[in-house]
């Protein structure tokens, strides 16, 4: 349930539109049902005023959306950010991939959005239409004569239980308070897995990856990964346009993708969000978060802009590598 | 596709003992892209390199794949012979079939078919090699001595002498280091302050070594021949130009219980010191961790007395950024800490001590002035037990000392004992050893005077126990020749401590990026045939910073190291290695990550323009590498996202090549 209409978005967006202070808007299109949002490019008021919308179902990072955008389009872009988004945002700039002067942010505040396929599971299909009332979301189905009630948190995203954070690390005006980061168990089910033996670690694995269907939704969804050229389109890479033809590429696409994301990934989780097969795949990106957590001290990626992650820099009290295995030996 | 050669070398029984060369030869001719395969005796010789330049000429070969010893040994050998045959010397590629096969398989099976995978991971290599030409780089004709006892004097003394600027960085107020706080030196038995001031003062005078004392290194960028170190000089509150090293301040300070770190402890100092008379430079030091005006801001006593004006209570350490060519690491040596050796008594009785304190005491610039007086009641002692390897060549307690010989404890003891008796006959002196090493020009000599002139009680066997009861010492020990128990009621022990390296070593060598061995001594380039160099190309060893060393043997060292420091700033320009990294342009996201792990800066950015596909032009930021400040170490390749930083020689697309080739 969110605190915040998209009326008052709309309002706001207006007006930074009218007074020519941005030339476009990056926020959240309503598509043919009301769970099926998309991010979209609004150019002026009538458009907002006609498709935009901030609902339970927004969970979208734009974030990444600003590397081309800015590069594609004249004067100031405005984007929406939820506070997830901003650490993105922070990382991105960190990375220098793209101008922060092209660039008006608004902070909004975010009570979690909502995993459709949880809905699905308690409602089943044929959905046409979600209102809120009060804790509830009122699901309406062709099937059902009376809208059925679903209680709004048992039907979060994953890593909106968890949610780390609900502090705006970044923006240039915030609706709603600032927030503050969260004690959160989001890495309990890495603890979990961690534990499994590797024989069982690597048949969940196994099985999870087994579902891919190479569609790359996670690569193009993921705020860390805007490279200029993806070594999975690069034919000098030697990984190039692999599909999931057996069992070892299917996990070599996650495993190269989340070493390359190391250190850089916030933990935003929309490689999960967007997933058509439901693969946990942000658990890959929580482990290495983990680690570096145990072995080099907290470090949250996108805190600030122009932080030294612990994987690229070098301080004398860094772990020892052999360290790593010995800490595995004790723990196994 | 490229026409490779290969060749294969027994390296006389050293590969071929275990490495049927012939069958490597034979494996490797059906590679993609080898037109010609053959196996000799000893392919480095002259016969073996005319038989490269034949093959280049006859076969008209692109690429050569040497199959022999480690590259470390022979790739510039091997480079040259290409060069001579007018191939590009980068297109040579060595497998290891020695040290990586032959040397650590024993059946011939197993090592023959090691040998051919690794030269099947060369050919796919020299496959996609492409000509690489080097670089130059200027030197920076001035060299940085790390340590300023004898090891980083002579070295600095020798390198001023062939006309280039040095400067010595020590972290104590004075240089001198440990042979200051010696007494006589063996086996002549000089004083050792005769010899060593006098070279002091040689520093201190020549025109072309500067002194950072009381100074540290905290910073080390570069590479060889352009290093940039920066070195934090200590605030000591006084302006080392303006002090004359008079002493007034001394006399007058009237925090007068310091422990004097000179004389380890054994007697005391002022807030305000020198550390001895023939200090270079005489210069005074402020120890902020006891003068009072420092601490609490009351007193200021120093700087009435003081007539030139030298005292600077607000002194602050200074930070020095300085260009080096070369690098000399002399941090020399500390005896062990005697702490964790409570059966000799350290800790419960003034009248056990180390050798270090030994000299201390029978130094005329000592804390007794030179008379062999027990430090707990003054009195002249009669009997005197010194105990060998205390804490060395300890393999049973390596938590507690050092599995290593210190090698100098055989001797100086020889020298304590026999100067007591020569001094003092009316003292019974016992030497307990393990074994008496004595390996060096007048050494054994040395010691058999010690024990046949001087009547030296030498007893082969350990002391187990030092009991403090009165005014005497119980030593309980073995003689193991005479195969009992001894007890002897000593008044004085003697303990010939183990040396270790200086604490400042390790973070030093992290900072060099040069190796060290377990036990944090400086590992040379090769133990026999590069000993003075680091394998950090530009760093020298100088002294017991690479190993136990006595003060002749430092000294040879230190001219040595000095010798290849002037062999590298006697030239202009250093060829570069022309396996640098760089960017491509259209990959690049100017994400930073490369420059940001460089440990050479060798990575700037700027904005360049790009035509878009859709025919409009783009400004991006992107990586761009200076060739002559990149040392190839490969980093930023990984640290790339895109994989647009690629080394040449060693790009991703060879090495996958070489690994598909292994997994085959």
């Amino acid at each position: 349930m969110q605190k915040i209409t998209g009326d008052i978005l709309i309002e706001k967006a207006s007006a930074l539109l009218s007074s020519g202070t941005v030339s476009c808007v990056l926020g959240w299109k309503k598509g043919e049902f009301g769970y099926d949002v998309t991010p979209a490019v609004f150019s002026s008021v009538e458009e907002l005023e006609r498709d935009f919308v901030y609902n339970d179902f927004c969970g979208a990072n734009f974030s990444k959306y600003l590397v081309s955008k800015t590069r594609k389009l004249e004067g100031k872009i405005l984007v929406f950010l939820k506070p997830c988004d901003t650490y993105s945002f922070n990382q991105l700039l960190s990375e220098h991939r793209f101008d922060r002067e092209k660039v008006y942010a608004i902070g909004i505040p975010c009570e979690g959005m909502v995993d459709i396929s949880k809905v699905k599971a308690t409602v089943g299909e044929g959905i046409s239409s979600i209102d809120t009332d009060g804790d509830n979301l009122l699901v309406s189905t062709l099937y059902d004569e009376e809208p059925v009630a679903v209680d709004f948190k048992s039907v979060l995203a994953e890593r909106c239980i968890n949610c780390k954070s609900k502090k705006h690390v970044a923006y240039d005006e915030l609706l709603g308070e600032e927030g503050d980061v969260i004690e959160n168990s989001r890495f309990d089910e890495v603890a979990r897995i961690e534990a499994l033996t590797p024989d069982e670690r690597f048949a969940f694995w196994q099985n999870e990856l087994s579902r891919c269907i190479r569609c790359n939704a996670c690569r193009d969804a993921c705020p860390a990964c805007t490279c200029e050229k993806c070594v999975f389109d690069n034919p000098a890479s030697g990984v190039e346009n692999k599909s999931p033809a057996n069992s070892f590429e299917e996990k070599l696409f996650h495993i190269i993708r989340a070493y390359h994301v190391a250190g850089r990934c916030t933990d935003c989780g929309e490689c999960s969000r967007v997933c058509p097969q439901n693969i946990p795949l942000h658990l890959l990106n929580r482990k290495f978060i983990k680690d570096m957590n145990e072995f080099y001290g907290e470090y949250q990626a996108g805190e600030e802009v122009g932080m030294r992650a612990p994987l690229v820099s070098y301080t004398t009290e860094d772990l020892e590598p052999g360290e790593a295995l010995t800490r595995r030996d004790t723990d196994a | 596709m490229q026409r490779v050669g290969v060749f294969v070398c027994w390296c006389g029984s050293n590969i071929a003992g275990t490495v049927d060369v012939q069958a490597v030869a034979e494996a490797l001719k059906s590679e993609p892209g080898v037109v010609f395969s053959t196996d000799y005796q000893y392919m480095c010789s002259q016969a073996g390199q005319d038989m490269i330049k034949t093959a280049v000429k006859e076969h008209n070969l692109t690429g050569i794949v040497v199959c022999s010893c480690s590259p470390r040994m022979h790739e510039a050998t091997f480079r040259k012979t290409a060069a001579a045959a007018g191939l590009n010397p980068y297109m040579v590629e060595i497998a290891n079939i020695r040290e990586q096969c032959s040397w650590v398989h024993k059946d011939m099976a197993t090592g023959t078919e090691k040998a051919i995978i690794l030269g099947k991971a060369a050919v796919a290599k020299v496959n996609l090699n492409a000509p690489l030409t080097p670089g130059e780089s200027p030197v920076t004709k001035r060299a940085l001595v790390i340590g300023g006892g004898i090891a980083g004097i002579q070295t600095a003394l020798d390198i001023a002498d062939a006309g280039f600027e040095v400067d010595i960085v020590e972290k104590n107020p004075t240089i001198g280091g440990k042979m200051a706080q010696l007494d006589k030196t063996f086996p002549t038995l000089d004083c050792a302050a005769c010899i060593l001031t006098p070279k002091m003062v040689d520093v201190a005078q020549n025109e072309k070594i500067r002194i950072f004392s009381y100074s540290e290194v905290t910073d080390v960028k570069g590479f060889v021949g352009n290093f940039d170190v920066t070195i934090k000089k200590n605030a000591r509150y006084v302006k080392e130009e303006i002090c004359t090293g008079c002493g007034a301040c001394l006399e007058k300070c009237p925090m007068k219980k310091i422990p004097n770190e000179f004389n380890l402890g054994m007697d005391n100092r002022t807030a305000i010191y020198i550390p001895f008379a023939q200090a270079v430079p005489k210069v005074a030091t402020i120890d902020p961790t006891a003068c009072t005006m420092l601490k609490k801001g009351k007193c200021g006593i120093c700087s009435k007395v003081c007539t030139a004006g030298a005292i600077d209570y607000t002194q602050k350490d200074e930070y020095i950024e300085e260009k080096y060519g070369a690098i000399v690491v002399a941090t020399g040596f500390n005896p062990i800490s005697m702490d964790k050796f409570d059966e000799f008594a350290y800790s419960q009785s003034k009248d056990v001590i180390t050798s270090l304190e030994f000299e201390r005491l029978t130094n005329a610039a000592g804390p007794s002035a030179g008379k062999l007086l027990r430090p707990s009641d003054g009195k002249h002692p009669h009997t005197i037990v010194f105990v060998q390897c205390v804490g060395s060549r300890c393999e049973a307690c390596a938590e507690k000392g050092k599995e290593y010989c210190s090698k100098i404890c055989c001797m100086y003891t020889a020298k304590h004992a026999m100067l007591t008796r020569d001094k003092y006959p009316d003292t019974e002196v016992y030497v307990f050893y393990i074994d008496v090493r004595t390996p060096g020009k007048n050494f054994d000599e040395f010691y058999r005077r010690a024990v046949e002139e001087f009547g030296v009680k030498y007893i082969k066997g350990m002391v187990g126990k030092v009991t403090p009861e009165g005014d005497k010492l119980k030593v309980q020990a073995s003689d193991l020749i005479a195969n009992k128990q001894l007890h002897i009621d000593a008044d004085l022990v003697v303990l010939a401590a183990a040396i270790e390296p200086d604490k400042s070593a390790r973070p030093l060598a992290t900072m060099l990026t040069a190796s060290m061995d377990t036990n944090d001594f400086f590992t040379e380039a090769h133990p026999k045939l590069r000993p003075v160099e680091s394998p950090t190309a530009g760093v020298f060893l100088s002294g017991a910073c690479q190993g136990p060393k006595d003060i002749p043997e430092t000294v040879s060292q230190a001219g040595a190291a000095a010798s290849k420091v002037i062999g590298l700033l006697a030239k202009d320009k250093l060829t570069g290695n022309p396996c640098v990294a760089s960017s491509d342009e259209l990959m690049c996201n100017g994400c930073s990550s490369c420059a940001n792990v460089c440990p050479y800066g060798a990575i700037t950015y700027a904005e360049k323009e790009f035509r878009m596909p859709d025919r409009t032009t783009k400004v991006r930021r992107v990586a761009e590498v200076n060739p002559a400040v990149c040392q190839g170490c490969g980093a930023c390749t990984v640290a790339c996202p895109s994989g647009a930083m690629d080394l040449k020689g060693f790009a991703n697309l060879q090495i996958m090549a070489e690994v598909d080739a292994i997994c085959k």
